[in-house]
């Protein structure tokens, strides 16, 4: 099951070092046994430590990014926005999978699937035995619905105070972490579901 | 598309002060009394950002707290403010002031919402049990025309996986009755579209049959891979059930996975298939055994369904998808049921024999693989075939799918334990291969690649390896070759197209070059090795393109692995032997830029290790140490490693290590690093004096010394050259090359060493690597510290 959904921002290669990676949405999956810590701030430490994890992540696949667009020789202009109305193709976008060792940053030892959109980045962190074909199929989906709702493609779009659409998409295609076997039409049927219940 | 706009909201949200916070909580508090319109949306998703946005916690009013909690479980709202009322929850978790429970709920969908909730606050106070025993009370008093059970199994898959023992046996047996029954009796009609609400009456309106993925009419039962235009609730809990069958199924297992010794399972296994499985036709089914039943048709169906030609890329994609799931499942009913043996591996066989070449039916493969070296053996399955395709065809076909790399890098860490002796043999010679994934994909596939190369590491194959290693870029550069050459112009690129290389390109198409280019990128160990000096030349403009530069950067960390492992199986002749290749590669390189300080930092420390793991090593290589010292242009292309050499002839040169070592052979080693000395301090000054970096001067003196106190007759020899060294610098030509310094910490080394000549008795007590004192010698680059009192900060 999935642990985690992110998405973070991504830096061009090679841009001027403008800035830090920031962490746009994180949504965690039911948090594992905390350890026994009865001290007063236990909670907060853990909130601390979960946002500590969630943007290591982030980091390693902004990171990993820039290497492969850096060795696949891809412009950088891909990740710029773009303005015409044309769905983005995420079959082609870059995209990878890499694993995370235990107690770095996780407990577990994970696996992260990542795509890179324009200058966004979507993960998803999987336990260490997940069906990593549908990771990958899942997490284009949710990229492109994502994409799709907000209109991120438009200029001066945010999905910054809309994080409610994203959790709303995550609750139909990913609920509680849980990879679905969706085909086609049952997705078509889900979307359409969603559009009824999320005004625009 | 991450504006300045965007990155000032995210500062704003940021910096909110305490007191502005508590206002807007106050506001949202009255908004949640009141209106739960768009002001209120709004609102809370300004809040959402507020408390998601910084990593500190944030304390809201408590009122505002009580509020969210409270709109949560209200029904009247929207979906979108319960949504974000749960998420701002969500968010704040774990929290200690958190009130909310989910005691009487009834409504799947709110329990789901509450759910996600409680699930982050780390079961502090039992969260999970008392969500999963508020699923169970919803399962058991399931209405016929209720609430749809739809979003309830998400939330019991994550309880299971979050505290599998938390179920009692009468809920897991309940829980696999339900599944059975969604899995296998869905309805193979469509649904009709509910335009008036899931409680009106359906039109009357003729729903056609759910059909499979090419269009043609269900052949049998509902699964994943049934279309239709719209589902029914049982069918939406099919695709769900099966969405969490493995994690179920290993979950629920008594034994849980992978108990059994594999050896044990194996008989077992192998006694079963003897039995028919009729045998138990007769008895009433446990349901869990009902459950694996059902589970090992549903994979049949699934195999059986991905054979067909999808009308959909989508489809198509998530047939391969399923695939992967279905032998995945199958292993797992396998293992915990070894009576279905039988019939899967006929089924597996089939489906291995017609697996497709179109891009993604190559991952079922691994599933596959794993299924038969679970249970191949109980079978005498002769799966030799599928680890060929596994080890030799698939890393050289398909090396740049940086997925199938990684899984394939997975495949082979986790299963080494279960690996026979044949396989393991096997792998170790796919080594080349293997490197393919990592010279193609090194960011992502170096940590995989070093926990495995432990395990590839073989006496047999150990040298071949490590020059296989120093040319991993050189192979990263004939894999981008390789693919310009063979790929149709039609299909997107791989490759770098920016780079334009056709010389590079033509010389591997070169008949001359072949046999290099196929040494290189060969796929099994081959038992010899070729200098590949004259690719170096060819593919000379390729070494800065960024992919043969980033896996230049992974190879330090696998040689060190590769060393440590090395060094552990190595016997003396292959210790030999690999310093020997140290020697000889540290200036055989492919000249990628920083590559080669970078390979000797490690190959000169490893030496050094092998040194000490075998002191009599500098004694049997005389003669190659011989040749190295006695050529200046050895001091400029690689001077760190001369300088471990050097070192290594100081320490290791005696008596003590080796009985053999002789007084002549001493002398002999004296005398060219004598010249040396001279050469590179005393002789006449013009403009070719190399800059040779002070380390090795300092270091050939003490070296010097210390043969002096072995040989004593040298030792005036030793104390008129440190003598003359008073006047090092004073030359116009040595002082343009050494900084003050420099000189003076020469200098005073120089007076330190002599002076320790004065009492050869002790010098040759202090000297002396002892076993102890080799303990704390930290090498070369704390020359000085050979004895304390000339403790230096001074290498």
């Amino acid at each position: 099951m999935v642990h985690a959904f992110l998405i973070h921002t991504l830096r061009a290669p090679n841009a001027e070092d403008t800035g830090f990676c920031r962490v746009l949405y994180s949504c965690i999956f039911g948090a594992e046994k905390s350890a026994e810590d009865v001290r007063p701030h236990g909670a907060e430490r853990d909130r601390l430590l979960r946002k500590e994890q969630i943007l290591a992540v982030a980091r390693q696949v902004e990171s990993m990014c820039q290497l492969q667009q850096l060795a696949s020789g891809r412009p950088p202009s891909d990740l710029q926005a773009q303005t015409s109305d044309e769905p983005v193709s995420l079959h082609e976008a870059p995209r990878g999978v890499f694993g995370l060792a235990a107690g770095d940053p996780f407990q577990e030892p994970r696996t992260v699937v990542w795509l890179g959109v324009l200058s966004l980045g979507f993960a998803l962190v999987l336990d260490a035995h997940d069906n990593l074909l549908l990771a990958e199929s899942t997490l284009r989906l949710l990229a492109r619905l994502i994409l799709d709702h907000l209109r991120l493609l438009a200029p001066g779009s945010s999905l910054l105070l809309r994080a409610d659409h994203v959790e709303g998409i995550l609750s139909r295609f990913l609920p509680h972490g849980q990879l679905l076997f969706l085909n086609d039409q049952f997705i078509q049927a889900l979307e359409k579901e969603f559009s009824a219940s999320w005004p625009r | 598309m991450f504006s300045a706009g965007a990155e000032s909201l995210l500062h704003q949200a940021r910096e909110i002060q305490d007191e502005e916070l508590q206002r807007f909580c106050s506001r949202v508090s009255k908004l949640l009394q009141e209106d739960l319109g768009p002001a209120t949306v709004d609102a809370l998703q300004r809040l959402f950002l507020i408390v998601s946005a910084t990593k500190y916690a944030r304390r809201l009013e408590k009122t505002c707290v009580d509020l969210l909690q409270a709109t949560l479980s209200l029904s009247t709202c929207s979906e979108q403010v319960q949504v974000l009322c749960a998420a701002i929850l969500r968010e704040m978790s774990p929290f200690s002031a958190l009130t909310l429970s989910c005691d009487h709920m009834q409504n799947p969908h709110q329990l789901s919402l509450v759910a996600s909730v409680l699930l982050a606050q780390g079961d502090r106070r039992e969260e999970v049990r008392s969500v999963n025993q508020r699923i169970f009370a919803i399962l058991e008093s399931r209405q016929p025309e209720g609430p749809s059970l739809r979003p309830l199994l998400p939330v019991l898959s994550r309880v299971v996986g979050l505290a599998p023992g938390t179920l009692q046996e009468d809920q897991a047996s309940l829980l696999s009755k339900r599944l059975v029954d969604w899995l296998r009796y869905a309805r193979v009609q469509q649904g009709t579209s509910h335009s008036g609400g899931f409680f009106s009456t359906p039109r009357a309106r003729q729903s056609g049959p759910i059909t499979e993925v090419d269009g043609a009419v269900a052949s049998d039962f509902f699964t994943v891979l049934s279309m239709g235009q719209h589902f029914t609730e049982d069918q939406w809990l099919n695709v769900q059930a099966f969405s969490m069958l493995q994690t179920w199924l290993l979950l629920s297992s008594p034994e849980g996975p992978g108990t059994a010794d594999a050896e044990d399972r194996s008989e077992l296994e192998g006694s079963t298939l003897s039995v028919l499985s009729a045998a138990s036709a007769g008895r009433q089914l446990l349901p869990q055994e009902r459950l694996r039943k059902v589970a090992f048709e549903y994979c049949q169906r699934l195999i059986e369904q991905s054979n067909r030609r999808a009308l959909r890329k989508g489809d198509s994609d998530l047939q391969k998808a399923c695939l992967v799931e279905a032998v995945r499942v199958l292993d797992t009913v396998c293992r915990q049921d070894p009576s279905f043996l039988y019939r899967s591996l006929s089924c597996l066989k089939a489906l291995y024999g017609q697996l497709g070449t179109d891009a993604g039916s190559e991952r079922a493969l691994l599933p596959l693989a794993q299924f038969f070296l679970n249970h191949g053996a109980a079978a005498a399955v002769d799966s030799d075939a599928i680890y060929q395709h596994l080890f030799t065809r698939l890393p050289s076909e398909r090396f740049y799918s940086t997925t199938l790399a990684f899984e394939v890098t997975r495949f082979c860490r986790d299963n080494l334990p279960l690996f026979d002796p044949h396989l393991l043999g096997l792998l170790k010679l796919s080594f080349p291969n293997l490197f393919k994934f990592l010279a193609w994909n090194s960011p992502p596939l170096t940590a995989e690649l070093v926990a495995l190369l432990p395990a590839l590491v073989d006496a047999g194959t150990a040298v071949e390896m490590l020059h296989s290693l120093l040319d991993l870029p050189c192979l990263t550069a004939a894999l981008d070759l390789q693919l310009r050459s063979s790929q149709m112009p039609s299909e997107r690129p791989l490759w770098d197209t920016s780079l334009k290389i056709p010389g590079c390109l033509e010389a591997f198409r070169d008949l001359q070059f072949q046999p290099l280019f196929q040494h290189l990128l060969r796929t099994k160990a081959s038992g010899s090795t070729e200098r590949l000096v004259p690719l170096y030349q060819l593919l000379q403009p390729m070494a800065s393109c960024a992919r043969v530069v980033q896996c230049a950067q992974a190879v330090p960390t696998l040689l060190e692995a590769f060393f440590s492992a090395a060094t552990q199986v190595a016997d003396k002749a292959l210790t030999n032997q690999l310093a020997l290749l140290v020697l000889e590669r540290s200036d055989v390189l492919y000249q990628v830029p920083q590559y080669k300080a970078r390979v000797l930092r490690v190959l000169s420390s490893w030496f050094l290790a092998l040194c000490k793991q075998k002191p009599s090593l500098v004694l049997e290589l005389a003669r190659e140490l011989l040749e190295l010292v006695g050529s200046m242009s050895n001091i400029q292309s690689r001077a760190e490693m001369f300088t471990c050499v050097v070192w290594a002839i100081g320490e290791y040169l005696s008596v003590t290590c080796d009985r053999r070592c002789t007084v002549e052979l001493i002398n002999k080693f004296f005398e060219a690093l004598e010249a040396l000395l001279f050469e590179v301090t005393q002789s006449r000054p013009s403009a070719n004096l190399p800059r040779c970096p002070p380390q090795v001067v300092t270091v050939l003196m003490t070296t010097l010394t210390k043969l002096a106190s072995r040989s004593q007759d040298l030792i005036p020899r030793v104390s008129l050259f440190l003598s003359k060294m008073r006047t090092l610098g004073q030359s116009p030509a040595t002082s343009s090359v050494y900084s003050e310094e420099d000189v003076e910490a020469i200098r005073t080394r120089a007076t330190e060493l002599r002076n320790l000549l004065r009492m050869p008795s002790v010098a040759q007590f202090v000297l002396s690597p002892s076993a102890e004192e080799s303990q704390c010698m930290a090498g070369p680059d704390m020359i000085c510290s050979s004895h304390s009192f000339t403790g230096r900060g001074y290498p």
